[in-house]
């Protein structure tokens, strides 16, 4: 479902990305967890197609990147610690806008189906900038989700959000990958993912340290794992 | 699940021109910055230039231009900046269209706010200057003025929009680059102010429409790679 190779992404003089190589299969839920500056967020924008990668080769749903972008966009969501949304349309009218921009023609009951998963049918038409942090954060999801990608992608979803919100975040997640997608996610917060994800793996300087799946960290927990693989 | 979904190029520049005309209509942030900014700019020079009825009309044509290269570039920021601050640019370079869309989009809606500022424009400064502006031929060059001006003011602005003084590198960038329309649009506008001959005033208002062509392939080529890291 996505396979990276020898991936390396240079800003000028400066190496962000130093040779990755990953794999998630399809339906995995892979936690990418690093520190500040390990670069998962440059990661996450390379297969998002949002940044060209300066070597190696990036395959996503069976399509080549940076070659095929246009149909890696439409097997992938997207949600970052941005909510993509904008403050004077309400609910309804964001997922429309997004809805004839990934060619719905009849997306009515689809933009229903959505509201009804994040839990904002009730506030369909207000403004979104009237919304809570954590409203506006299951609409980025419900946006994201709308044109049912194969593969979704989360960029530190959980920043900024309180207790509540989180918890919230925490279900809606939880749906999504019961639905068997493939989902990417970076954080740096460790008990979300640890609840979440089925792999882990750490990014620290720009190579991929260490990888674990949920049935091997069965041994060890979590935190000890990420703390030996930034040391190593 | 999803496979390659993809709307027509019409479809999706449509989509980003209701998009913005929703939300402007809704708060009116942008026009109505540039409005009050057009009317100040024309007050001062009205109060500043203390001239009597026949240099006014000489030099209504750089005062109009002036206004509108002004208050443009504060829309054009804008309209830029709300798509930056809150990541929707992301949202919208993550959709499977033709980046073009988004370029077509942002330029039509941008034109828009434009022409509606110059609308409202145009009568108050006939009023305070005495002038009729509206005529015909005058009415063409402002809107081809106005096309020109707003389709490297589109480029340049999801090009400065990415920098952190992008409230300051978009005037540097965009008047010299917008010099050749904005000199063209104020020497056919004069022109038709003065009354001169149809032959003076051809040459300005071809460069302005050749000016135009150049600037929607120029910019309609390169936003996909201004917009991409």
């Amino acid at each position: 479902m996505i396979i990276v190779k020898k991936l390396v992404k240079r800003f000028g003089l400066k190496t962000v990305l130093r040779g990755i190589d990953f794999q998630v299969q399809p339906g995995e839920f892979v936690a990418l967890l690093g520190p500040n500056g390990a670069g998962k967020t440059t990661f996450l924008r390379i297969l998002a197609s949002l940044s060209r990668p300066s070597l190696g080769e990036v395959n996503i749903a069976g399509y080549k990147l940076p070659q095929q972008a246009r149909h890696v966009r439409a097997s992938i969501g997207v949600v970052t610690h941005l909510p993509l949304l904008y403050g004077d349309l309400s609910a309804e009218e964001n997922l429309r806008f997004y809805a004839r921009l990934y060619g719905f023609t009849d997306y009515n009951s689809r933009i229903t189906e959505i509201l009804e998963m994040v839990g904002l049918e009730t506030r369909r038409r207000d403004l979104v900038r009237t919304f809570s942090r954590g409203m506006q954060q299951r609409l980025a999801i419900g946006r994201a989700m709308l044109h049912d990608p194969d593969v979704m992608l989360f960029d530190e979803p959980y920043t900024g959000l309180d207790q509540d919100a989180s918890s919230m975040l925490d279900v809606v997640l939880k749906t999504v990958a019961k639905q068997g997608r493939t989902v990417v996610m970076t954080s740096h917060d460790l008990s979300h993912a640890e609840e979440l994800a089925t792999r882990f793996d750490i990014l620290s300087r720009g190579v991929i340290a260490a990888s674990a799946t949920q049935r091997q960290l069965k041994k060890t927990n979590l935190l000890t794992f990420y703390k030996q693989a930034l040391l190593s | 699940m999803a496979d390659h979904l993809s709307p027509s190029l019409l479809r999706a520049i449509f989509a980003i021109v209701w998009k913005d005309l929703r939300a402007e209509f809704r708060s009116f942030e942008l026009v109505s910055a540039m409005l009050v900014f057009s009317l100040l700019v024309i007050l001062i020079f009205n109060f500043a230039l203390e001239l009597d009825i026949k240099t006014r009309q000489s030099v209504t044509a750089g005062v109009l231009w002036s206004t509108f290269a002004f208050a443009g570039t504060l829309g054009l920021n804008r309209s830029m900046a709300i798509e930056k601050d809150r990541g929707s640019l992301d949202g919208l370079l993550l959709a499977p269209v033709d980046r073009s869309a988004i370029y077509f989009g942002k330029f039509i809606s941008n034109l828009t706010f434009m022409t509606l500022v110059e609308i409202i424009v145009l009568p108050i400064y006939s009023i305070l200057y005495n002038t009729n502006l509206f005529q015909p031929g005058l009415l063409m060059v402002i809107l081809l003025g106005s096309i020109g001006y707003t389709a490297v003011g589109t480029l340049l602005a999801a090009m400065s929009v990415q920098t952190r003084t992008r409230d300051v590198l978009l005037p540097i960038l965009l008047f010299p680059v917008a010099f050749s329309v904005l000199l063209a649009a104020v020497k056919a506008s004069g022109g038709f102010l003065n009354n001169s001959e149809l032959t003076d005033i051809l040459l300005p208002i071809n460069l302005l429409i050749a000016y135009d062509i150049i600037f929607i392939a120029v910019s309609f080529m390169v936003f996909d790679t201004v917009v991409e890291e």
